[in-house]
């Protein structure tokens, strides 16, 4: 592949070329789909491409275009969506058995706002099952493989997003992150990803894992794309009481008047025991980078880490376990054939249609709700979500962004961790906190170790303050464009 | 020995919101199966929740209306439980923040007779909550079909303290709650449509001491009478259990119609873990006092003190308040009327028995017809409180006899006309004409001087006759009034 092919192109410079007639949207789309067509055989991104669909968004954005009636910086730019976001008319499947023959009949809110911008939505990308799992290893559909190393993980659950950003199958995707299954995935992969403070971008249409976590975000090579796709998608949307009514500035434009260096926090009790040493290495260069630009560091305290992964999994999986109930084989999940009566319908569609890690988490989530244990697991879990909170307040006292690493280690191989959940529930360890706290996190790739795998590190920034956060990862990553190398594939 | 029984009851109402609880789709009843959905009422994946205010808002207006304590924070629960007729298998409630608390609901028992006002006492609520109602399911040999058409539409959870003894005082209770909350526009409670629905607990005890039995939830009470029959039943179930030595058990049981039972559903060990937590889909929000001063001002008068004040103000007959208090339409057509009337007393009593009888042959349901038609209410009827007002004070002033007047009201019902129209078409002026009259009574009197000498010598009956003669000969139309003034003062 020339490396002048229009898939090595940021989005931003795929924007650029479109408004000076270097490209079609057409071209691209067709650039986009024979890159899929070369190398998804070996990633495994993408569980769904409708081509002739993409191509008429395609022509349609050109047709705009030629009449001077371009929508946005992102008209004529494909964009692949992990396959919990609905779609009208496209499968929509968790990347679950249960879900095989499901088409949702409706957009999600952030398709209805990628169509308003006329970007072409192309793709249904892979993930760990109802997006649970750090590894993609859990989709019903076969898993996405590293594109820096395919015999490795791309991390998860957003797998396939990351993935199929780093191949250049597209230079834009979406994700959708409860506890780091947009940054591990993009820490694993050397692309940018990131989560908003949940409140920016409405969940309406985003196939839930745990409602009071969950919160979709971009995939891109550059933090600057990223900017550009997180503006298009954010905004209070009336359709979701959870989203915060408030005005969407220019991100990507803000970009362009970078701040005064300010403080970076360090919190240390991240930068103990379990961190790879490569991973550390390429840390600690960032730090070193941001010192260089003028930024002070700082070491701070979040003295309630250690309370994160615990708190985490009773929360996420009692949600999960009634958001998942829905899908009981009566109306649009597939229907277990052995089914007699009702109780089977529930119990043999759900036994044939879930994953074993779907099935741990609901039954644990069941049972932190029951009568007689919700006080001791539910009840204190949200206690203890609200210390985790007042840690961030209090070190945002001090400091503009909190910096650690995104994973513990690179890229695993296959089958590494996932005979242990425990250990694959360690992967999201730096990631979960900033989840609980509903905090934005940016992953930005930071380098590559010594055997060509990509590390990245993650800032944290004050809620509804993506701006600032944006322009501080943009300092760094303008300095180093880790992500805009790509895979040999 | 003698046995009380303790009955509480849960009954639910069907909000009448434009649209569901949770999403912009309309409610109804009688639409095709599953055409009132959405993403939301389907719980399709991805689709969230978003609050209807004006649910709130009725919820607030009952609660204010039966005295309850308004939350200041709407708060919403999940309780989870598997069943097709609930498409997310949670239903989205109110668990341990009910909108309203406490409040009460005043009755009335049965009186001597019905011209007799009976006992009136409060019957104590526990709390008012809201939720979301489920879809309905019909079952088949082979297979069961779901319509989720009522699925999601507002559902108040109005839960009564076990306060209530009798199926007497369980109907005394649903007929002064429904007639509350008809009154204040929030349902129509219309118990065939689903919009009204109540389940009892019950238990018995020995008559005089205060512990109380063990209970037995009756679901299935879907009309009046079977809530009635229903309690009746299983009060009588459980006595004969316990005179048997058999223990009652803790259970749900449910009420057959037909064959006039209840059969068990579920033993208490069958119970659910409903798993309850609040939804994270929704925020909670918060109630003012601006909001509920803005709901405060909406309240309608309750039909018991509606009734009070008839009673008191205009001096009605119990047994005319009584009908027109039990339909808060009807009382506003009296109101209408009864201030251009001149006798509040005639205007109840037409308002009552002539206007209620031609609503009720008007509104009797046309088996054969095709579809339904809306119900004819006293507002959208061809009789103007007006016009009905004219007819009363034409009798009053002695220009129409009550006899025609009568006679003319079906005719004005079924035509629209008003009775000076029917009265001018016909001919029928009451002739009150001083001249003519006592022309006519002088020839009544010299055509039976028989009958004129015996009222002369003290016979007061034989003024009838000549009466009769004058009312003959004017074909109904002399005033009587008149007619007697006329007869008397030519006689002396």
């Amino acid at each position: 592949m020339s490396p002048d092919s229009p898939i090595f192109k940021t989005a931003t410079e795929l924007s650029a070329d479109l408004t000076a007639g270097k490209i079609s949207s057409v071209e691209l789309t067709r650039a986009m789909i024979e890159r899929v067509e070369t190398v998804d055989e070996k990633v495994h991104a993408f569980l769904h491409l409708d081509q002739e669909d993409a191509l008429a968004q395609a022509k349609a954005s050109d047709e705009r275009r030629s009449k001077g009636e371009c929508l946005s910086p992102l008209d004529g730019i494909p964009v692949g969506l992990k396959d919990v976001i609905s779609v009208k008319d496209q499968p929509l499947t968790a990347a679950s058995k249960i879900l095989e023959n499901y088409r949702s009949p409706y957009d999600a809110t952030v398709t209805v706002k990628l169509k308003e911008a006329g970007a072409v939505v192309a793709g249904r990308l892979n993930l760990d099952e109802f997006a649970m799992g750090s590894s993609t290893e859990n989709s019903a559909y076969g898993p996405t493989r590293n594109p820096w190393d395919l015999e490795r993980v791309p991390g998860g659950s957003s797998g396939g997003s990351s993935a199929a950003v780093a191949a250049r199958e597209v230079p834009l995707s979406l994700g959708s992150d409860t506890g780091g299954s947009i940054r591990q995935p993009a820490s694993l992969c050397g692309v940018v990803g990131m989560k908003p403070t949940y409140g920016m971008v409405s969940r309406y249409g985003l196939a839930a894992f745990a409602s009071s976590l969950d919160q979709i975000g971009p995939f891109s090579t550059t933090v600057e794309d990223a900017a550009l796709l997180l503006e298009t998608i954010s905004g209070h949307d009336p359709l979701d009481s959870t989203s915060f009514p408030k005005d969407i500035p220019s991100y990507s434009g803000e970009l362009k008047n970078p701040a005064q260096p300010g403080v970076i926090g360090l919190p240390k009790e991240f930068f103990g025991p379990g961190m790879d040493d490569e991973v550390r290495a390429k840390v600690d260069q960032t730090i070193e980078h941001y010192r260089s630009l003028g930024y002070q560091t700082k070491e701070v305290s979040l003295p309630s880490t250690d309370l994160s992964i615990p708190v985490y999994y009773v929360i996420a999986t009692a949600e999960a376990s009634s958001n998942l109930a829905r899908y009981d084989g009566i109306r649009y999940t597939s229907r277990s054939e052995r089914a007699q009566n009702a109780i089977d319908v529930y119990a043999k569609s759900r036994g044939e249609g879930f994953g074993s890690e779907v099935k741990r988490r609901c039954l644990l989530g069941a049972y932190g709700l029951s009568s007689g244990y919700y006080d001791a697991y539910y009840l204190r879990a949200q206690k203890a979500r609200t210390l985790i909170r007042q840690d961030f307040e209090r070190v945002f006292k001090e400091v503009d962004a909190v910096l650690t690493p995104t994973a513990p280690t690179p890229a695993f191989k296959f089958g590494e961790k996932s005979e242990d959940p425990i250990s694959m529930y360690l992967s999201d360890i730096y990631t979960i906190s900033t989840n609980l706290a509903g905090l934005p996190g940016i992953s930005v790739p930071c380098g590559f170790t010594q055997s060509g795998l990509p590390v990245g590190m993650q800032l944290i920034g004050q809620a509804f303050e993506e701006s600032k956060l944006l322009n501080i990862a943009h300092a760094y990553d303008r300095d180093h464009l880790y992500g805009r190398q790509a895979p040999n594939l | 020995m003698e046995y009380e029984a303790v009955i509480g009851l849960e009954v639910h109402v069907q909000l009448n919101t434009r649209s569901k609880m949770f999403t912009r789709v309309g409610t109804g009843f009688g639409q095709p199966p599953n055409t009132l959905t959405d993403p939301v009422v389907l719980g399709l994946p991805g689709a969230l929740p978003v609050m209807n205010r004006d649910a709130i808002e009725k919820s607030i207006k009952v609660g204010l209306l039966l005295g309850c304590k308004i939350a200041e924070v709407c708060k919403w629960d999940r309780k989870n439980y598997f069943y097709p007729d609930m498409p997310k298998n949670y239903q989205i409630s109110q668990f341990d923040q009910p909108i309203c608390e406490g409040g009460e609901v005043e009755i009335e028992m049965p009186g001597e007779n019905p011209a007799k006002m009976g006992a009136h006492r409060m019957v104590e609520l526990t709390r008012i909550h809201l939720e979301e109602d489920v879809g309905k399911l019909t079952h088949y040999e082979q297979d069961s079909l779901v319509d989720y058409n009522r699925a999601g539409s507002p559902l108040l959870e109005i839960v009564s303290e076990p306060d209530m003894h009798s199926p007497d005082e369980v109907f005394a209770y649903l007929t002064s709650l429904r007639n509350s909350l008809v009154a204040a526009g929030i349902s129509a409670c219309d118990m065939e449509k689903g919009q009204l629905r109540c389940d009892a607990n019950i238990s018995v005890r020995p008559k005089g001491t205060t512990a109380l039995g063990t209970k037995v939830e009756i679901k299935n009470l879907n009309t009046i009478s079977g809530v009635r029959n229903g309690v009746e039943y299983e009060i009588r179930r459980q006595i004969r259990a316990i005179e048997e030595g058999t223990e009652i058990i803790q259970e749900t049981r449910r009420w057959n119609p037909e064959q006039k039972y209840t059969t068990p559903m579920r033993t208490k060990e069958m119970a659910h873990d409903y798993r309850y937590f609040p939804d994270p889909d929704l925020m909670p929000v918060k109630i003012d006092e601006a909001w509920i001063d803005r709901v405060a001002k909406e309240l309608p008068e309750k039909p018991f003190d509606k009734q009070r004040r008839y009673q008191e103000e205009m001096n009605l007959p119990y047994s005319a308040t009584s009908s027109l208090c039990g339909d808060h339409l009807l009382c506003a057509y009296f109101e209408e009327a009864t201030a251009l009337a001149k006798s509040p007393t005639k205007t109840a009593n037409w308002v009552v028995n002539d206007l209620l009888r031609e609503l009720s042959q008007a509104n009797k349901v046309d088996e054969f017809a095709e579809e339904s038609n809306e119900a004819i209410t006293p507002q959208s009827c061809p009789v103007s409180p007006q016009s009905l007002a004219e007819l009363i004070n034409l009798i009053e002033d002695g220009k129409l006899t009550n006899n025609v007047a009568k006679e003319l009201f079906p005719e004005m019902f079924a035509t629209g006309k008003t009775v000076s129209d029917l009265i001018k078409e016909k001919g029928l002026d009451q002739k009150s004409d001083d001249g003519e009259i006592e022309g006519i009574c002088a020839d009544a009197i010299a055509n039976d001087s028989d009958a004129a000498e015996k009222f002369r010598g003290g016979k007061e009956g034989a003024i009838n006759a000549l009466k009769g003669a004058v009312m003959k000969a004017t074909r109904g139309q002399a005033n009587p009034k008149v007619v007697d003034e006329t007869l008397r003062r030519l006689l002396s």
